[in-house]
């Protein structure tokens, strides 16, 4: 249901997941000051010691904006962008500004967080940056210390990425490109060793269409059916249990997900789907 | 405007003076002039001393006052007495309030040579106070420049140093931007920015001085004092300037303290009041950060004011709304508990709630501000703070184990403070218990245990006595005894807060199911039951030790007296895993605290029957039958084994002593149905002993049979000036003694 045009600037990028306890006393109406307060911020962080001016330009260009289209429900607050961009030294008043970092707040269907908190609390549980850390830790630190929030990195585990790689694999896309991909590392080496499994995308809607039972739900038996038809199909191939190792990684046309809490959204039309399973994950992080 | 009408100050003061120019102690009778007459009114034999030093005083500051030209130091005896009349005197007592005016304003009219006017300067110390309108004066004298620069670098430095001392500070307030104007000279400037860091109120901070600083800032690059000044205006006006301090920073302030401070102890101490607080730095923004790493945790956070209190487009919503002019006082400035009390009505919590956990005065205000939010923050911040930081839940965390104890130490203080447990550190424990080692963090873990809230009754028992039962059973004796400990004192904290709950129960309409009566005698019946259990294992395990012992009955200590002690409608006996060992044990110490126990037990229970008795209405609570069985079948097997010496035959406990008396005497002891009186008893035969030698010194034979009778009795009062009150309040209770001379007659009392 996102306007797909408003939305294009978040596909095919990596973007590292946090959750975020509510915000204490976030007000979208006073998003252009939160952008003066976070510039100033940054550029007194940059040369500590030094006092900075509210207000005044400086070399890095805050934008706070408000992402009303990524929602999930109509009790979903609407999504926070902001957006961290280098004014070129030479030329001040040229309007070239180099977009350097940009991170943004979602809740998608998060009604359950949101029903139980009062009302100066504002839930955004789902964070997601791209851009230099650097950015993200004096973007995260204000925002903790001026709406009172945590952030947290938000690690995907082994039986979430499967559940991705079952409901991703499900999906319809128009034209099938590329390879569903599975990477698992194997634990206790003395060197890392990554086995990657890659299957084509329509093998494996062929596989889970038999394994799913009702259309539009889906269970963990189903899921761990599917991933065991996997595993079997590869032992029978290369002698490897691969459900002795770690899922690191899943790669599908739809999005690709790692472990460590980095996803890449593929395709703008399953999106807020995709948003939607994240923020149930972030959800259960900080309750 | 200002500057002119405070130099015409002086000038009238001058007049009044010259009329009464005769009279010495003239200047004293000035209705002005109120401290001094305290100095007056108690006079004493040290008067006489001290008024003739006053009246050399009175002398030199008129000499002072009445000086015209230079005077050379060298030539002029009567400059050299006076100006050591005035040093000696400001050093041993301070000067009078009345000294500060004449003495300021000859030293910095540049009417004198400079090393007068520096040993005039260094000598103005105060006695009480310092009035306003002499520094006001001061301030003109300083703006015509007469003086030297070093006099008013040393002026500037005294002003500093002496600034609690002036009486008001209004109008010195309103010279703020004559202070501010001296910023532009090099050599003065980290001394008034010293001087408008202790003057800056929120109404002085304004735009132009910022840009001002900022120019300043810019010139001479990062100064400390430029930062600290930067930082309060900060701190007013956060919309406007912001800073960050870098963390290593100490000092701001180049020292001024200078001459003054030693010699206004010494003064104050003289004078018997406490010398005054020099306030320290506010600048919560240069602690120590943490060695590590990781942006988003911070263990321990300083208290800054939340910086959204006017933004631009509040302002202008609300210019004529007089409410919205920012009257909160700022979290930063908080020191003191008297603050606290006069700023109460309009204090903010600060922006972020896990700074409250550092800072007692905050914890104060908790406790007055009932809002649900302020906990809701803490328990976020909280709860993601222990699961990020906790060392044996996290994998890459184990070499901040320090830091996290004094996080786990700080949490738990802030619970004894507010007396209540935080439901994020609950949840915590359940999560974490299941992989705790027992080791890591232990005291620590052990005492949050105690502050678990009596909230949630279905998860206790998998959350916590599960994966503690574990531990306790595979650990060492000294950990099994922390957690009888930390589970004493959680039972403790529920106890308390039935309570306290007790009282307030009638105001507080909000009472949630699962805090009813029913479900926290549950509760509390459950965490005695479990304790009971791991207490019986753990006995067996550890073969009866009576370290361990001595917790398990301390714990029971607590049990037996719910019914008085705490208004609860449970007793629950100890188990006969617990009962036997202590009443069998070789220790007189165990033996005491369960005659102790076993007393009030009784006291309560009957207390309890009377209750029922005299309520004819039926209780919604009422002690089983079985409790009073249970109770009975003890005190039985207590006083036969202690008393009449009929254990083996009388008990009648299914755990109990009972015994036939041919497997009694298959085991060849002798005189076994005497073996655990309180003459045989292993525990006592140490008295028995120490007994007999003081009664009959001569006899070696240590013939126990003759304690009886009399000497019965005597024992017992041995026994009890022993201190050995458990069993004396015992004995005296449950023991029916029929006759005081046969001991033999004597049976238990039963409830």
């Amino acid at each position: 249901n996102a306007d797909p045009q408003k939305t294009a600037f978040l596909l095919r990028k990596q973007w590292t997941l946090y959750s975020v306890t509510p915000l204490y006393r976030f007000s979208n109406a006073h998003l252009r000051d939160y952008a003066r307060l976070l510039s100033a911020f940054i550029a007194a962080e940059k040369q500590k010691g030094l006092a900075v001016e509210i207000g005044v330009e400086l070399d890095i260009k805050v934008a706070v904006s408000s992402l009303p289209d990524l929602k999930g429900s109509d009790q979903d607050q609407a999504a926070i962008l902001v957006q961290l961009s280098l004014r070129s030294p030479a030329s001040p008043k040229n309007s070239e500004e180099k977009l350097v970092w940009s991170g943004w707040f979602c809740c998608v269907s998060g009604d359950h967080l949101s029903e139980t908190v009062p009302e100066d609390f504002t839930c955004l549980p789902l964070f997601l940056a791209n851009g230099a850390e650097s950015y993200t830790s004096i973007v995260g630190s204000w925002f903790q210390k001026t709406f009172d929030c945590c952030f947290r990195r938000l690690a995907i585990s082994p039986l979430n990425l499967s559940w991705m790689a079952a409901m991703w694999t499900g999906c319809k896309v128009d034209k099938t490109t590329s390879a569903m991909e599975l990477v698992f590392s194997v634990p206790c080496l003395p060197q890392p060793l990554d086995i990657s499994y890659a299957i084509h995308p329509e093998d494996a809607k062929a596989l889970w269409d038999t394994v799913q039972k009702t259309p539009g739900e889906i269970t963990q038996e189903e899921v761990d059916v599917f991933m065991d038809c996997l595993y079997s199909h590869f032992h029978r191939h290369f002698k490897i249990h691969l459900s002795a190792t770690k899922l690191v990684k899943v790669s599908t046309a739809i999005a690709s997900a790692h472990c460590d809490g980095i996803i890449k959204f593929l395709q703008g039309q399953y999106l807020t789907g995709v948003l939607m399973l994240l923020t149930e994950l972030a959800i259960s992080q900080i309750q | 405007m200002q500057r002119r009408r405070s130099s015409e100050t002086p000038k009238q003061r001058l007049q009044v003076h010259h009329k009464n120019q005769t009279d010495l102690s003239a200047w004293r009778k000035g209705g002005r002039i109120e401290s001094e007459k305290t100095i007056q009114s108690h006079p004493s034999p040290k008067d006489q001393k001290n008024d003739s030093k006053q009246d050399s005083l009175e002398e030199a500051l008129s000499y002072f006052e009445k000086v015209q030209d230079r005077v050379s130091l060298k030539k002029n005896h009567v400059l050299q007495k006076h100006l050591t009349t005035v040093e000696s005197i400001a050093m041993q007592r301070g000067l009078p309030p009345e000294g500060f005016d004449v003495l300021l304003k000859v030293a910095l009219s540049g009417k004198l040579a400079d090393t007068v006017n520096t040993r005039l300067l260094k000598s103005l110390v105060p006695a009480s106070v310092i009035p306003e309108t002499s520094v006001v004066s001061a301030v003109s004298w300083l703006c015509v420049s007469k003086c030297s620069g070093n006099i008013q670098l040393l002026f500037l430095r005294w002003l500093i140093t002496v600034f609690d001392f002036i009486d008001h500070k209004e109008q010195l307030h309103a010279l703020y931007g004559f202070f501010f104007s001296f910023l532009q000279d090099e050599k003065m400037c980290p001394y008034v920015c010293h001087l408008l860091y202790l003057l800056t109120r929120k109404e002085s901070v304004k735009p132009f001085r910022i840009r001002k600083l900022l120019d300043l800032q810019a010139k001479m690059g990062m100064q400390s004092h430029l930062q600290a000044l930067l930082s309060l205006y900060k701190l007013f006006c956060p919309e406007l300037v912001t800073i960050t301090l870098p963390g290593k920073m100490k000092t701001y302030f180049k020292n001024s303290e200078g001459p003054w401070k030693a010699a206004i102890n010494t003064v104050r101490r003289r004078n018997h009041e406490n010398p005054p607080m020099f306030q320290p730095l506010l600048l919560g923004t240069a602690q120590p950060q943490s060695r590590k790493r990781k942006w988003n945790t911070q263990l321990i956070i300083s208290a800054s004011s939340t910086n959204r209190n006017n933004l631009e487009e509040d302002r202008e919503k609300n210019c004529v709304d007089l409410y919205s002019t920012n009257v909160s006082f700022p979290v930063e400035q908080l020191q003191t508990f008297s603050q606290l009390l006069q700023n109460i009505h309009h204090l903010e919590f600060p922006s972020q709630m896990g700074s409250v956990l550092t800072n007692p005065l905050l914890l104060h205000y908790m406790n007055c501000v009932k809002d649900e939010s302020i906990y809701l923050r803490l328990y976020y911040w909280m709860g993601q703070t222990l699961q990020e930081e906790c060392t044996w839940c996290v994998a890459d965390n184990n070499q901040y184990e320090e830091e996290f104890k004094d996080f786990l130490e700080t949490v738990y203080k802030t619970e004894c403070f507010l007396q209540e447990g935080f439901s994020s550190c609950e949840e915590f424990l359940y999560k974490s218990l299941p992989l705790w080692d027992g080791f890591c963090c232990r005291s620590q873990v052990l005492r949050l245990v105690s502050w678990i809230p009596l909230s949630s009754f279905s998860e206790v028992k998998s959350h916590l006595y599960d994966p503690l039962a574990q531990l306790f059973f595979t650990s060492s004796l000294y950990f099994k005894c922390s957690v009888l400990e930390s589970l004493k004192e959680l039972l403790q904290n529920w106890l308390n807060w039935h309570v306290i709950h007790l009282d307030s129960e009638s105001d507080s309409q909000v009472h949630s199911l699962n805090t009813t009566l029913s479900g926290l005698v549950n509760m509390v019946a459950e965490l005695i039951h479990f304790v009971g259990w791991i207490s019986t294992i753990g006995l067996r395990l550890e073969n009866n030790p009576t370290f361990l012992l001595y917790f398990i009955l301390d714990f029971y200590e607590t049990v037996c007296d719910m019914y008085l002690s705490y208004n609860l409608p449970l007793l629950i006996m100890p188990p006969a895993g617990v009962f036997y060992p202590a009443l069998l044990s070789m220790d007189s110490v165990s033996l005491n605290q369960l005659c102790y126990i076993m007393y009030r037990y009784r006291t309560n229970l009957v207390a309890a029957k009377e209750n029922e008795r005299s309520k004819k209405k039926i209780l919604q609570f009422k002690f089983s039958s079985q409790t009073y069985q249970e109770y009975n079948q003890y005190i039985i097997a207590m006083v036969g084994c202690l008393w009449t010496s009929s254990a083996f035959q009388k008990d009648i406990h299914p755990q109990g002593l009972h015994m036939d008396d041919e497997l009694l005497k298959k085991t060849a002891v002798q005189e076994f149905k005497t073996s655990f009186n309180i003459v045989y008893h292993p525990a006592m035969m140490g008295y028995a002993v120490l007994f007999l030698q003081q009664a009959w010194p001569d006899d070696t034979t240590f013939d126990f049979s003759l304690i009886k009778g009399k000497k019965w009795n005597w024992y017992l009062e041995y026994l009890y000036a022993q201190g050995l009150k458990g069993l004396k309040v015992f004995i005296e209770s449950s023991i029916n003694r029929v006759s005081q001379a046969s001991h033999s007659k004597a049976g238990n009392v039963q409830v």
